[in-house]
């Protein structure tokens, strides 16, 4: 199969996924646990995909995205409530500093520049230190950032220890899945790049990438700026889709539950980790719930079926994948349309060269 | 008279209380194969590490096309514990890292295959083409450097049809025979446009025959390139056919240079070296 | 003087933490000692011994229920190891380190499930919760106990390391993993005995630990679990000694802080120290030096 046909193949079935998304809106209730399983999983892919770019592409493993995506939600809320609602808002801090409202794409796009710039700064110290250092310095950051962040004394700005709402949010799903949309396709446009094929390069052999004349410091600072950027648009969606902010929400626990997602998915592919964050939200939010509720047949009750079980249930499915499957469900492949052509040819040929041994 | 390109001086390498490499001087003209020998641990790829900036020299400096790529001196702890020469003779600290002195035209490379392993073998030498680009971030991303793009593709393309890989080129490095690895880590060297060329040990796991054909292939990347090389070798035969000068180093120690009929009849060499590796 | 006693309450207060997190600290140190793994999943193995603890404390006597707790923890530990780490011996050490959070994910969630979200109440442990007055500060015999009882262990751990074959065996497999599989080392019992010692450590430190903080939810182990670590990368990771005074500095820092009025940075505050350390001195105050060979 062509390039050519590739692409048009692809570009059809994206514009197909957003028609069946539309016409999903216009079916169901607009409360359907469909749509918000939709909705979260639009987001979450995109901070997956934003922690590939860093662990699976550049393999620097990183653990700070919930504190980049902390700095995007504040970022987004604190430039986006409207003037009139300030007073409500920020009612221990007199209204707080800011007396203006950004209209919603700038603050998003606000939100990814403070995360950048936040990454920059940290990776300043950080990214000399290798492997499994970098990865706990980063995670210490994050939790250091949520600190200061419910630090009263900055109150003015991020509302203290307080929720910040009445921000501008979204109602369809078109709106995260276009926004995460284009995200991803310049993320995937990076990796595809001269840049990108740099990052993979210093994933094989620092030592090897670093001969061939690319400069580690300035590349991993890249990588990493990019990855917080997209982070931090990505918190500013979260933000939108919760309707409030807590800065207690963006917890190591976020972090690793994005990790888990990219692992699922396949460290090094883009399509894997938007596959496996719509598995991983419709199985935590939807089709496990079941295991939630108590359940008679009859008049037997089944065991161990009560609040808490779906999460159980989901651990360990989540063990058994880091256990047998560690490549997760792409490995570093993408999915496209060429390559599933050239395996049913392949299933097709083998399943001749079958026949014809039978004959 | 040829031009020197490279001069390392006194170069010393100690690692706690150990001497890796013991005042190291040495010259590499232009247009010319040297080799560097000696037995094993003699601190041969430490002072390849030396030169292109993995490790910072203990003390001395290095030159290349006559400006100065490294320089340093025993300081902190190392001052105290610093058993080599020359301790007082150079005080400036220069330290380029590897990728600058890539950049300035030294490309090496390993005696343990560093191969980009799970990129294809046009990617590997894409890579190379990566530093002298003039793209940025953005341009890269949306694609606003197609021309640059497809030129640098087009050099590496060439360069592996040169080197009889072209048919190879979209497997994957890592799963290439042993030869052909070797063989494409050189032509990633290559990729990088530099002056001088640093082979660590390119014909080790090599047989009689595969060595012919890298001594041959070498000579031949010295005039089509207009290359200088040095390269760290064990094959005597390949040294002894392709060099034209020889340096000995033997437990961190430059022993004698010369040419390698010279070096080859010089009783010091033959009982640190030669004499070795008769009986083995 | 004034200063000290003002702050004497939180000076107690940070050591007898500090004695906490060294035990915790130890299991950490041990196993990245060996198998270079930030084991994730021990602050909740951690959080797990203080639970076994209120469920076995409501069905037995103290003197049955400590001990159970200690054995249900080492086993857990051992468990862990068995099932999470060894199949990946071979993985490259990203795969372990996810598979330990893989595993702390599970620990929590299954935590979750057990205790249905309601955090229990950890039953105090007569005598050393009972107060103490030292100088003007009022106190629980807890911290007089554990700095006490860390440094015994610290001490008899000190000696099977050095002078056992067990202890021998664990310095030549963290020292050099391949060769001593060479030498016919058992790395597998090895490995399983580290992972025995540190959940017993980390059990004696729970029971000590909640005696101070009587409530235990399913992430509570998380926290005093990274302050450990970080206090096992300040003292030199892979040195006993270096992660007992790193968590004696740490526990005693952040809790003169918390003093000072700045308990919301009492988190940060550890992690700051982290972020410090690995610039300042990445090998940790009694690191050895490791070089990667080109």
């Amino acid at each position: 199969m062509s390039k050519k046909t590739n692409a048009i193949i692809s570009a059809v079935l994206l514009v197909a996924l957003c028609g069946f998304v539309v016409v999903l809106e216009q079916i169901l209730p607009s409360t359907h646990i469909a749509l918000t399983v939709l909705k979260k999983s639009c987001i979450y892919a995109l901070v997956a995909v934003s922690m590939n770019l860093l662990n699976g592409f550049t393999g620097l493993f990183s653990l700070g995205q919930a504190g980049f995506m902390l700095i995007g939600a504040y970022t987004y809320g604190v430039l986006t409530i409207p003037v009139a609602d300030r007073a409500s808002v920020y009612q221990y801090y007199d209204g707080g500093l800011i007396q203006f409202a950004a209209p919603v794409f700038v603050g998003l796009i606000a939100a990814g520049i403070v995360a950048a710039i936040f990454a920059w700064l940290i990776g300043l110290p950080a990214l000399r230190l290798k492997s499994d250092y970098l990865a706990i310095a980063t995670l210490g950051f994050a939790e250091i950032i949520r600190a200061i962040f419910q630090w009263d004394k900055l109150g003015m700005i991020t509302n203290g220890s307080n929720l910040l709402r009445k921000f501008p949010t979204f109602k369809s799903v078109l709106f995260p899945l276009i926004v995460c949309g284009v995200c991803i396709a310049v993320i995937v446009l990076v990796i595809n790049s001269s840049y990108g094929r740099a990052f993979r390069a210093i994933r094989d052999d620092e030592i090897a990438a670093e001969a061939m004349g690319i400069n580690l410091a300035k590349h991993k600072r890249m990588s990493f700026c990019i990855s917080s950027f997209f982070a931090g648009v990505g918190g500013g969606l979260l933000a939108m889709y919760q309707t409030s902010i807590q800065a207690s929400t963006f917890k190591s626990a976020m972090t690793y539950e994005i990790l888990l997602i990219v692992v699922i998915g396949g460290l090094g592919s883009v399509t894997g980790s938007c596959l496996a964050s719509f598995l991983y939200i419709a199985c935590s939010e939807w089709w496990l719930r079941f295991l939630d509720t108590e359940t008679y047949i009859g008049s037997f009750k089944v065991p161990l079926l009560r609040s808490g079980f779906r999460k159980v249930v989901f651990a360990v499915i989540v063990m058994v994948v880091v256990l047998f499957y560690r490549k997760g469900i792409m490995g570093d492949k993408e999915f496209s349309p060429a390559r599933v052509y050239d395996w049913w040819q392949k299933k097709k040929a083998k399943k001749n060269a079958g026949k014809e041994a039978a004959q | 008279m040829s031009t020197n390109i490279l001069r390392a001086e006194d170069i010393t390498m100690q690692f706690g209380g150990v001497v890796a490499v013991d005042n190291l001087s040495l010259e590499v003209n232009e247009h010319e194969i040297v080799a560097l020998i000696g037995p094993n641990g003699a601190g041969k790829t430490t002072a390849f590490n030396c030169i292109t900036g993995v490790y910072e020299p203990t003390n001395g400096r290095v030159e290349f096309c006559g400006k100065e790529i490294v320089e340093s001196y025993p300081r902190g702890k190392m001052k105290k514990t610093y058993k080599g020469e020359n301790a007082g003779k150079y005080s400036k600290r220069v330290v380029l890292t590897p990728d600058k002195i890539t950049h300035a035209g030294i490309a090496r490379t390993f005696q343990n295959i560093r191969l980009f392993s799970s990129m294809t073998v046009f990617e590997n030498v894409l890579i190379a083409k990566h530093m002298r680009a003039k793209q940025n971030l953005f341009t890269a991303t949306f694609r606003l450097n197609h021309a640059e793009e497809q030129r640098m593709r087009k050099e590496a393309l060439e360069l592996l049809e040169m080197q009889n890989l072209a048919h190879l080129k979209d497997e994957i490095a890592g799963s290439l025979p042993y030869g052909i690895q070797r063989r494409l880590e050189i032509a990633r060297a290559l990729a990088t446009e530099p002056k001088l060329l640093l082979l660590d040990e390119p014909a080790a796991g090599m047989n009689p025959q595969e060595t012919q054909e890298l001594a041959e292939f070498i000579s031949q990347i010295r005039d089509q390139y207009d290359m200088t090389i040095f390269m760290i070798e064990h094959h005597m035969d390949l040294v002894m056919q392709i060099s034209d000068r020889v340096y000995v180093l033997d437990f961190g120690k430059l022993i004698m240079e010369g040419t390698p009929e010279v070096v080859q009849n010089d009783p010091r060499v033959i009982e640190a070296y030669l004499g070795v590796s008769e009986d083995a | 003087m004034d200063f000290i006693n003002k702050n004497l309450p939180y000076l107690l207060a940070g050591i007898s933490v500090g004695g906490q997190y060294a035990l915790i600290a130890i299991g950490y140190t041990m196993v990245y000692g060996i198998l270079r793994l930030i084991n994730f999943a021990h602050g909740d193995i951690f959080m797990v011994a203080a639970l076994v603890f209120v469920y076995a404390s409501a069905s037995f006597p103290l003197y049955v229920s400590i001990p159970l707790t200690i054995i249900a923890t080492v086993i857990l530990g051992f468990a862990v190891e068995r099932v999470a780490y060894k199949p990946l011996r071979s993985a490259p050490r990203m795969s372990v380190m996810i598979s330990a959070i893989g595993v702390s994910y599970l620990l929590q969630n299954l935590a979750l499930y057990v205790t249905g979200g309601l955090a229990q109440i950890v039953p105090s442990i007569p005598v050393i919760s009972d107060s103490i007055k030292i100088g003007s500060a009022t106190t629980k015999v807890v911290t007089i106990v554990t700095p006490i009882l860390t440094i015994v262990l610290v001490l008899v751990l000190m000696q099977l390391i050095n002078h056992t074959k067990i202890g021998m065996a664990m310095r030549a497999v963290a020292n050099d993993f391949e060769t001593s599989r060479l030498m016919g080392i058992k790395i597998n019992s090895v490995i399983s005995t580290t992972f025995v010692i540190g959940s017993f450590l980390a059990a004696v430190g729970a029971l000590l630990y909640f005696t101070n903080y009587p409530s235990v939810v399913p992430t509570s182990g998380a926290m005093p679990g990274l302050k450990a670590f970080v206090a096992a990368v300040f003292g030199g990771i892979g040195s006993i000694p270096g992660a007992v005074i790193g968590a004696f500095i740490i526990g005693i820092c952040e809790n003169i802080i918390k003093g000072l009025g700045w308990t919301t940075f009492s988190d940060a505050f550890t992690f700051a120290l982290l972020i410090v350390v690995l610039l300042v001195k990445p090998t940790g105050l009694f690191g050895e030096k490791a070089t990667d060979k080109v």
